[in-house]
């Protein structure tokens, strides 16, 4: 399991660890829709403290968890987003559809 | 007139996904040398790991090939990247390059030239079908201040 998900109810927090490149993005967006499609959360929250490296791959895994979280009426937010993950989620104006905290 | 470097390394490797933290972390480590600023090597990471997810997807996308990487530094504090595959080609070099433009799925961003462009100070794409693609990537790192070299 690469995500621990804390919360309750529909408010979630998915917390993403190590690298988010395309060796590992396939298996992300499957555990990241999994979570939604049980708990179809009002609020989920992507805590990206424990990134060390993201790729567009990473852009990818949070604009469809987006989708998703959005066709149910809810919330995406990211967290704790590092410098590096930041600059390339701002590169691809990430930001003008997403909370980032 | 061409330029001399001053040091260089070459890799070859299969296009296999496990592959993409190989090849940034070697980038990291060759451009080291040169005592970039976090910044710095974060970026030529992320340019890296652009250009070898792009042969992985898109290049080979039914069989595993090989993808070459020469790394080159150069007098002026230039690193210059250089990632070719022999893979299936861009038809259109410049629709590949448009931000959001994929034919990877819903499973790519789209923003993998755009990340490399706005990563490094140049990127050159050669690419024939049915031949293979170039990617030419360089990136000056800048001189720190009261350090040598």
């Amino acid at each position: 399991m690469a995500i621990t998900c804390t919360g309750e109810g529909r408010v979630r927090t998915a917390e993403l660890r190590g690298e988010v490149d395309h060796h590992r993005a396939r298996g992300l967006m499957r555990e990241l829709e999994t979570l939604v499609d049980t708990t179809a959360p009002r609020e989920l929250i992507l805590d990206l403290s424990g990134v060390t490296f993201m790729d567009s791959s990473g852009i990818a895994v949070v604009l469809r968890t987006w989708r998703q979280v959005k066709a149910l009426g809810g919330e995406l937010r990211l967290a704790g987003v590092p410098e590096q993950a930041g600059k390339v989620l701002r590169a691809a104006g990430v930001e003008r559809l997403v909370t980032v905290e | 007139m061409k330029q001399a470097s001053s040091n260089e390394a070459l890799i070859r490797f299969p296009s296999c996904s496990a592959n993409e933290g190989f090849a940034r972390a070697t980038a990291a480590c060759f451009v080291a040398q040169l005592d970039p600023t976090l910044e710095e090597v974060n970026d030529i990471k992320t340019a890296v790991s652009e250009a070898v997810t792009n042969c992985i997807v898109h290049a080979y996308p039914d069989c595993l090939g090989l993808i070459q990487m020469r790394l080159r530094l150069f007098e002026d504090r230039t690193v210059e990247i250089v990632i070719k595959d022999t893979g299936v080609g861009i038809a259109d070099v410049d629709q590949a390059r448009t931000p959001l433009f994929t034919t990877g799925g819903e499973e790519r961003s789209g923003m993998g030239f755009t990340i490399m462009e706005s990563f490094m100070d140049t990127v050159k794409v050669r690419s024939r079908p049915g031949r293979g693609t170039t990617v030419v990537m360089r990136r000056r790192i800048s001189r720190r201040m009261g350090v040598p070299g």
